[in-house]
C-alpha cells in the first residue's frame, strides 16, 4: 500500500506497527497452551524404579511387572534356550546389539547381567504393541519350522528371539529395549536403576 | 446470496406479522429464509445419491444430541475403581447397564458414528460421479475434505473413551506413527500423549477433543460448505450449470426451491435412514464386531495386547494403505512413509478439482476410461478395506501394495487421461432418468 495525501502516513505505520506487536504478542500467548500438554511435572516424576522377586521364577517361564506404564518382561531361559541364541546371528537384524537398545553392561550374547535371567521391556520397537510369548520351538510355534523360540508381535508380526533380538526384514527397526536393572539378591531384582545409580 | 436478502417482512397486521416485522428489522430471519430453503434454487433432477448430504447433516444432529448426554455421565478417568476396572470404562458400562435409557442413547451414538461414515463416503462417491467438486465448486470440496478429515480425527478420539483394549492398543498404534517423523518424532508423540505411554493425561485430552474441540470445528466447517454450496448452487447429475438459463424473473428454468420441494423429498430419505439405523441399533448394534470391536468389551491392560488388532472398518482402507508401505526410503524408516501414504490417501482428494481435466462433469457423458478406472478404483477401496481388517501375511502384504499404488495411480494419472478420454456432449439442460 503506497502512502499518498489522503492516507496519514504517521497514523498508518502506527497502526501497522500496534497490530504487528498486538499479533507478536498473540503468538507469545499460545506458548503457555502448548506447553500444558507436555508431560506434567507429576508425570515425569512417575519414573521410580520398581522391584521384582524372581525366586519363584522357574526355568523356561517368564513374569510381567509394570514399570513406568509399561511391560518388563522377566524370563528364567534355560541351557537349550542359551545354546540357540548364538546359532541365530543369520536371521537376525541386530544379533551384536550394536544399536544402544540396552545399557553397556548387557552388550553380549544374552543381552543380560546373568546369562539365564533376561529382562527386556515387552513393547515392540515398531508401534509399541505388547509381543506375544512364543516358547514352543519348531513347527508347534505356528510361525516357522526352525522356530527357535521367542516372541510374536500380534500388531504387525515382527519376531523376537529369547533375548530380545529383532529378526531381519520384520517392520521392527531395533531389537527390544533392555531396562537398566541390578541384582539385590540372587531373588530381588531392581527395574529402572542400576548400580551407578545406586 | 441473492440480492433478496436484504428484502424485510412488511406485516400483514396479524400478531405473526408483527412479530416476524420485529425480528426482520433486526436480524436477517426472512432473508435468511428465502436465500437457503424457500428461495435458493436446486436443480429439479436431484436423484437417490442427493439424499446423503442431508442425512450427514442429520446424523451430525444424532451425534452432538447423543453426544451430550452421555458426557452427563461419562468419566474420562484412567485410573483404576474399587474392583480394578478403569473408572472410564467402567462409566460406560455404568451407562449401558445403570442409566436409565443410556444403553439406547450409548447404542445410537456408537452406531451413529458408522452410520456417518457410511454416509459421507457416499456422499464422497456421489461428487465423484458427477463432478460436484469441478469449478466452480472447488471450496466446497475443499471445506469437504476439511470435515472428512476433521470426522476422523473426531472418530479417532471418541474411539478412545471407553477405554477398552481396542481403545488402549490402536491409539498406542496410531499416536506412535508420529514418532516415525523424523528428529521431532518422539517429542511431538510424547507432546500429544502427554505422557511417556498411552494414560490418563492422553485419555483426559482425547475427550476434550472429542466433546469440544473438534465439534467446533466441525459444525464451522459444515456451516462453511453448505454457505459455499449455496454461493455456487448445487450441482446436479448431468453436472450442466442450471443458473445459465434462466426465466424472466432471474430464476433458473431447470431450478426448484429447495424448500419445500427438496425438504419433503429428503425427509422421505430421512424415514429410510432411520428404519435401517433403527433395526441396526435394535438387533446388531455391535454389527458384528465391526461398529463395535469384541475386544473393547475388554478392559484397557497396558500389559498385554490382543491377539489380533484392528481398526474400526471406515479406517481401515487408510490402515491398508499404511501397512502396505514395508521398505526404508532415501534413509528414512518404512513407518514413516507408511504415515505420509495414509495421510497422502485422504489428502489427496483435496487436489480432485485441478487433477481433473475433463471437458464434462457427470459420468453420464464421461467416456470409457473414467468409468473403467473409477470401477478399479472402488474395487481397489474396497480389498483395501478388507485387508485392514486381517493379519498381514506376505501374500496380503502384496495385494495390499498393488491396489496401494493403483489407488494413488488414479488420482495421479488423471490429468492425461481425463482429457484423453472420448466423452459425449452434454445436454443444454438437465435430464430425468
Amino acid at each position: 500500500m503506497s502512502c499518498d495525501e489522503k492516507v496519514d502516513c504517521g497514523r498508518r505505520r502506527l497502526l501497522v506497527a500496534t497490530a504487528a506487536a498486538g499479533g507478536a504478542a498473540g503468538v507469545v500467548a499460545v506458548v503457555p497452551f502448548v506447553a500444558s500438554m507436555l508431560p506434567s511435572e507429576r508425570a515425569k516424576s512417575a519414573g521410580a524404579p520398581v522391584e521384582a522377586d524372581i525366586s519363584k521364577l522357574a526355568p523356561g517361564e517368564m513374569m510381567t511387572v509394570e514399570w513406568r506404564g509399561k511391560p518388563v518382561w522377566i524370563i528364567r531361559r534355560t541351557k537349550e534356550m542359551l545354546d540357540q541364541l548364538a546359532k541365530l546371528d543369520e536371521k537376525l537384524a541386530d544379533p551384536a546389539s550394536d544399536k544402544q537398545m540396552q545399557p553397556e553392561y548387557c552388550r553380549n550374547g544374552y543381552r543380560s547381567i546373568k546369562p539365564e535371567i533376561m529382562v527386556a521391556v515387552g513393547i515392540c520397537t515398531h508401534l509399541g504393541c505388547s509381543p506375544t510369548e512364543k516358547f514352543r520351538t519348531g513347527a508347534e510355534s505356528g510361525i516357522d519350522p526352525d522356530w527357535a523360540g521367542g516372541f510374536l508381535c500380534p500388531c504387525h508380526g515382527s519376531t523376537f528371539d529369547l533375548a530380545g533380538r529383532v529378526y531381519k526384514s520384520k517392520p521392527a527397526p531395533d531389537n527390544l529395549e533392555v531396562p537398566p536393572h541390578r541384582y539385590l539378591s540372587d531373588a530381588r531384582i531392581v527395574i529402572g536403576e542400576d548400580t551407578k545409580g545406586a | 446470496m441473492a440480492a433478496s436478502n436484504y428484502e424485510k417482512f412488511k406485516s400483514d397486521g396479524t400478531m405473526l406479522g408483527n412479530l416476524t416485522e420485529w425480528v426482520d428489522a433486526r436480524f436477517p430471519l426472512t432473508s435468511m429464509w428465502k436465500a437457503h430453503l424457500s428461495e435458493y434454487y436446486a436443480p429439479k433432477n436431484f436423484n437417490f445419491w442427493y439424499f446423503f448430504g442431508s442425512l450427514a447433516l442429520l446424523v451430525l444432529v444424532i451425534q452432538i444430541v447423543t453426544g451430550i448426554f452421555l458426557v452427563m455421565h461419562y468419566k474420562p478417568d484412567a485410573s483404576l475403581n474399587a474392583s480394578g476396572v478403569p473408572v472410564a470404562f467402567a462409566s460406560v458400562e455404568y451407562i449401558m447397564r445403570d442409566v436409565p435409557w443410556g444403553w439406547l442413547i450409548r447404542y445410537m451414538h456408537s452406531t451413529g458414528a458408522s452410520a456417518f461414515f457410511i454416509v459421507v463416503y457416499l456422499h464422497m462417491f456421489r461428487g465423484l460421479i458427477y463432478g460436484s467438486f469441478r469449478k466452480p465448486r472447488e471450496l466446497t470440496w475443499l471445506f469437504g475434505v476439511m470435515i472428512f478429515l476433521a470426522l476422523m480425527a473426531e472418530a479417532f478420539a471418541g474411539y478412545l473413551l471407553p477405554w477398552g483394549q481396542m481403545s488402549y492398543w490402536g491409539a498406542q498404534v496410531i499416536l506412535n506413527l508420529f514418532s516415525a517423523i523424523p528428529f521431532i518424532g518422539n517429542d511431538l508423540a510424547t507432546w500429544i500423549r502427554g505422557d511417556f505411554v498411552i494414560g490418563d493425561s492422553t485419555l483426559n485430552r482425547m475427550f476434550s477433543f472429542h466433546v469440544i474441540a473438534i465439534p467446533l470445528v466441525l459444525v464451522g466447517l459444515v456451516a462453511a460448505h453448505i454457505l459455499a454450496l449455496h454461493e455456487t448452487g448445487s450441482n446436479n447429475p448431468d453436472g450442466v450449470e442450471i443458473k445459465k438459463r434462466k426465466d424472466e424473473r432471474g430464476i433458473p428454468l431447470d431450478g426448484i426451491p429447495f424448500h419445500p420441494y427438496y425438504t419433503v423429498k429428503d425427509l422421505v430419505g430421512v424415514v429410510v435412514f432411520l428404519m435401517v439405523f433403527s433395526v441396526i441399533l435394535f438387533f446388531m448394534p455391535e454389527g458384528g464386531g465391526y461398529f463395535l470391536e469384541y475386544n473393547n468389551f475388554i478392559p484397557a491392560d497396558p500389559m498385554v495386547t490382543p491377539q489380533h488388532i484392528a481398526p474400526v472398518w471406515y479406517f481401515t482402507p487408510y490402515y491398508s494403505l499404511l501397512r502396505a508401505v514395508t521398505f526404508p526410503l532415501f534413509g528414512i524408516d518404512a513407518k514413516f512413509w507408511g504415515v505420509v501414504a495414509m495421510g497422502a490417501g485422504v489428502v489427496i482428494f483435496a487436489f480432485l478439482p485441478w487433477l481433473d481435466r475433463s471437458p464434462v462433469k457427470s459420468i453420464r457423458y464421461r467416456g470409457p476410461i473414467f468409468k473403467v478406472f473409477l470401477a478399479i478404483w472402488v474395487i481397489c477401496f474396497f480389498i483395501l478395506g478388507y485387508l485392514g481388517v486381517q493379519a498381514p501375511t506376505p501374500g496380503r502384504t502384496l495385494v495390499s501394495q498393488i491396489c496401494t499404488v493403483i489407488y494413488f495411480a488414479f488420482f495421479l494419472t488423471m490429468p492425461v487421461w481425463s482429457k484423453l478420454d472420448k466423452c459425449q456432449p452434454e445436454p443444454d439442460r438437465v435430464t430425468f432418468r
